[in-house]
């Protein structure tokens, strides 16, 4: 009988309209590595939400076993008392404060009602040992790299006399060293006799630390995998993370592919630290087209989009942007709407709609000088042309002069959508067109797109659900770590194909 | 039954959706009731109400300017502090180098609006939190005025310049007891609105959409005349409407036509709505915010001329609190303190709700340390009230 540290016994959590987690069984072996996969929205960090109590006891169905005892967290607090920590992408640290200052933040060692500084500093230094980090506990945070902070935020778990260690994808942010360095690291807690439960996407650190590998798809268990008694194999894992029949529908297109109306060349994109986000992008779309940009989170697809759409993102740009023939220099979202390249954020409500706005206003505010006459905004144009979208994109509104806050994220996504082809642009950029809304809205917004391309004009579509990119798209770019590193036809595009590109596998193709 | 149901549903939700508007009214109204019980009916004296409009004016010209910079989702602290630099700057140009009033005001708005460039350009351009740069800008200006001034009191100005504040419409004729043009202006003023509305419904129906029932368009248009009246008659019983009020309808007709009709104006709500939307919508948010500062600081001359005309003189000390004043109007007036909410309409009511609570207190005698006291309140429970009905929207 294996001992198992933790043993979470079906666990069904849902949101409304959506279920997360369905009747997830998840055990861990005391004293080992286990890599949790699957795709984007297979329900892997709601999983170790409801673990770390995020969502509270009474939010999930099921049962979390941690050491025999049932537990019922009521907050993170409460996890963290037994010995559960978890570390997320964005790292939690204070940049102005020391190295041992983060380490016992909201954990300090206390002399009566003071701060025991000396203590602090001593113990600091004793678990950054622990993580093999060489730093003056001294130094603020904000000058050391991101794989130093990485490990600044384990030694913090680790002051707490943490027993299972979440990650949820560490290396996300990381260099190759760093990467490496890390893993390092979490083989050495192992031998410490620390579990650790590790959220990747890149299989192949997944096959250098792990002793299991559960995947996650669609809100369920389909596997757990065992180093000790069977051959893991990474095609195997890619098969087992998509390996669903498609559900969604995609309506038909029939419409002629034309020339090359954008054109992207040699692109490199610097983040404001200097980071090169975007590393040589070459790519095209034509008149007629849906082209695809496949990739995880974090590939870099959004910093690839935004800073075409007038530089909106990176601080420095290299590069060449061709649009009918001719090459464009675009310093501004303004300058970039007005040559004829738009873009749909992913973000609906941060950064699409004036959620406090009604819904004509926000359809109309890319597009005012076309109702402007002698600098005064004619507001029955306005409606009208508000009214139009309404039907054509069926928004499900009693009029238009709705605040978009009132909407469901179906019917504001179809605002935000409004507002980008109002403004007619010839190279439409959509940036996870469909998320967090419901099939029927889903179907809908399809049906949008294909309409829009039979005009001549052309969609970039950058999408997290694979079915949905290959659904959709006439050609796809798979993204990883900032590089386009194939371009998959048609014909040749499926699930594993492209998954196999997206998490770093497989020879660069130049299609 | 149908049709009756039907129009009590317009009237609910033209009840519900201007709620927050209401309730500016309705502050307006009890404060009045209660300083004219205070003061046995003195309060609302159409002596006292022309005073009230007069105080009223470089609160509200201030407040034009001030809701639009808070709606862009910032705040200007140094208003007080430019009027009356500006002041002196007006006292300057006419008492000590004598230039007519024309080219004096204008030279002083020119001087307001390079201001408001200063603020506009570290605001905007150099990423400086306003409330900083104003901060800054309130206590520069307060030592140049008194630089400038070298602390001593300024005037007295041309009888023309004064007129800005303490004149009034000459009349045609001579009635006992009212003043004939300004009745007249008011009768036309009703007339035009009248039209203008007529008009708008018209072309609305022309497009095919929905318009109010007759009966509540009609309705609409007997409550808004006979407010226009009133308020016309509490002046033409006394002296008449005076300049003042005439420069404050031009500027709320102004800024009215900027935040509803242009582009402009949709920047600025939708910078303060949501800023990184509105940049990716294609906006360009530094142009308008700066535009909203230049705005900002022209009016503060203005006021400051206003200010200066009433005491017929610039005195070194002149402007101290008015930021408060601006402020807390355009946040009874309906503005949001996290931006993109508010109208130039609703401040001008809650300058006239400052200004009743100023005149008021000052009728009854009340020391200086209570009208602080109630004043500061006053903002504190208005953003309050901002806060806690935003909250039950969601």
């Amino acid at each position: 009988m294996a001992d198992f540290i933790l043993e979470m016994k079906n666990i069904t959590k849902e949101f409304p309209g959506v279920k997360a987690l369905d009747a997830v069984d998840f055990k861990v072996k005391r004293g080992e590595i286990l890599c949790l996969v699957g795709e984007n929205g297979a329900g892997k960090s709601t999983l170790m939400k409801v673990l770390s109590g995020v969502y509270p006891h009474g939010t999930y169905s099921g049962d979390i076993v941690l050491n025999g005892e049932v537990q019922e967290f009521s907050n993170i607090k409460d996890s963290e008392k037994v010995g559960i920590a978890i570390i997320y992408q964005e790292l939690a640290l204070i940049p102005e404060m020391s190295v041992y200052e983060n380490i016992f933040l909201g954990n300090e060692i206390k002399k009566g009602a003071v701060i025991d500084w000396n203590e602090t500093i001593l113990k600091a230094q004793g678990v950054l040992k622990k993580v093999n980090l060489e730093v003056n506990p001294d130094t603020p945070v904000k000058e050391l790299g991101v794989g130093k902070q990485q490990l600044i935020e384990i030694a913090k778990q680790l002051a707490k006399d943490v027993k299972l260690l979440i990650l949820d994808e560490p290396t996300a942010a990381l260099n190759d060293d760093d990467s490496a360095n890390l893993l390092e690291i979490l083989k050495d807690l192992r031998k410490q006799g620390i579990t650790c439960i590790m959220i990747s996407h890149k299989l192949n650190e997944v096959m250098e630390v792990a002793n299991e590998v559960t995947v996650l798809r669609d809100g369920q268990t389909v596997a757990t995998m065992d180093r000790g008694e069977q051959e893991i194999d990474e095609n195997e894992i890619v098969r087992l993370m998509v390996g669903r029949e498609l559900t969604n529908r995609y309506p038909a297109r029939d419409v002629e592919i034309e020339d090359i109306l954008m054109e992207v060349k040699n692109w490199n994109v610097y983040d404001s630290g200097g980071k090169k986000v975007i590393d040589d992008a070459n790519f095209h779309v034509r008149r007629g087209e849906i082209v695809g940009i496949s990739g995880l989170m974090g590939a870099g697809r959004t910093e690839l989009a935004m800073s075409i759409f007038g530089k909106s993102f990176g601080s420095k740009i290299e590069g060449d942007l061709i649009l009918n023939e001719k090459r464009i220099e675009l310093n501004s979202p303004k300058q970039s709407i007005e040559a004829g390249i738009n873009y749909l954020t992913e973000d609906r409500k941060e950064k699409g709609l004036i959620l406090i706005q009604d819904i004509k206003s926000n359809i109309s505010i890319s597009s005012l000088q076309a109702i402007t006459h002698r600098n005064v905004i004619n507001d029955n144009e306005e409606i009208k042309n508000a009214e139009e979208y309404r039907t054509a994109l069926q928004i499900k509104t009693p009029n238009v002069e709705q605040k978009v806050m009132n909407l469901s994220g179906g019917n504001q996504q179809k605002v935000v959508l409004s507002k980008c082809l109002l403004t007619s642009p010839d190279v439409l950029i959509v940036d996870e067109p469909t998320r967090g809304i419901d099939v029927g809205s889903k179907y809908e917004i399809y049906g949008i797109m294909n309409e829009y391309v039979s005009r001549g004009k052309s969609i970039i579509m950058i999408s997290s659900e694979l079915p949905e990119i290959i659904g959709m798209s006439d050609r796809v770019y798979v993204m990883f770590e900032g590089k386009l590193v194939a371009e998959i036809p048609k014909e040749r595009m499926t699930q594993e194909e492209i998954m196999k590109y997206s998490i770093g596998q497989g020879e660069k193709t130049n299609g | 039954m149908d049709k009756k149901q039907k129009n009590l549903n317009t009237l609910t939700n033209l009840m519900k959706g201007n709620i927050r508007q209401y309730g500016m009214f309705i502050a307006l109204f009890v404060i009045m009731v209660i300083f004219n019980i205070l003061t046995d009916g003195i309060f609302v004296s159409a002596r006292n109400l022309t005073n009230l409009y007069l105080q009223t004016g470089y609160i509200a010209v201030l407040a034009t300017g001030m809701v639009l910079v808070i709606i862009a989702g910032h705040i200007d602290l140094s208003v007080g502090s430019i009027a009356a630099f500006t002041g002196a700057i007006a006292a300057i140009l006419q008492v000590k180098m004598g230039l007519p009033t024309i080219p004096t005001v204008l030279i002083t708005l020119l001087v307001g609006a390079l201001i408001g460039c200063w603020q506009g350009f570290w605001i905007a351009y150099r990423k400086v939190p306003a409330f900083i740069v104003t901060l800054a800008s309130m206590l520069m200006f307060r030592g140049a005025v008194i630089a400038i001034t070298r602390g001593q009191t300024i005037g007295p100005f041309s009888d023309s310049f004064n007129k800005m504040s303490v004149g009034y419409l000459p009349d045609i004729a001579n009635f006992e007891g009212i003043h004939l043009l300004s009745l007249l202006v008011g009768v036309v003023g009703v007339v035009v609105y009248a039209i203008m509305e007529f008009n708008k419904r018209e072309k609305r129906r022309g497009y095919g959409f929905e318009v109010l029932p007759i009966q509540f368009f009609i309705g609409k248009l007997i409550l808004v005349s006979g407010l226009i009246l009133a308020f016309i008659l509490s002046m033409a019983l006394y002296k008449g409407i005076p300049y003042t009020v005439i420069i404050l309808v031009l500027l709320i007709g102004l800024y009215t036509f900027i935040t509803t009709k242009t582009p402009l104006g949709r920047h600025i709500y939708a910078i303060g709505g949501n800023l990184e939307a509105a940049r990716l919508s294609g906006i360009s948010a530094r142009k308008t915010l700066f535009k909203v500062f230049v705005s900002m600081g022209t009016l503060a001359a203005l006021s400051g001329m206003i200010y200066s005309a009433r005491l017929n003189s610039a005195a070194p000390s002149a402007g101290n609190l008015f930021e408060l004043d601006a402020i807390a109007a355009s946040f009874i007036g309906g503005a949001s303190a996290s931006g993109g909410v508010g109208t130039v309409f609703g401040a001008i009511i809650g300058a006239l709700v400052m200004a009743s609570i100023n005149n008021g207190m000052s009728l009854l005698n009340l020391d200086i340390s209570y009208q602080y006291l109630i004043k500061g309140l006053v903002l504190l429970l208005a953003v309050w009230f901002d806060i806690s009905t935003r909250n039950k929207n969601k």
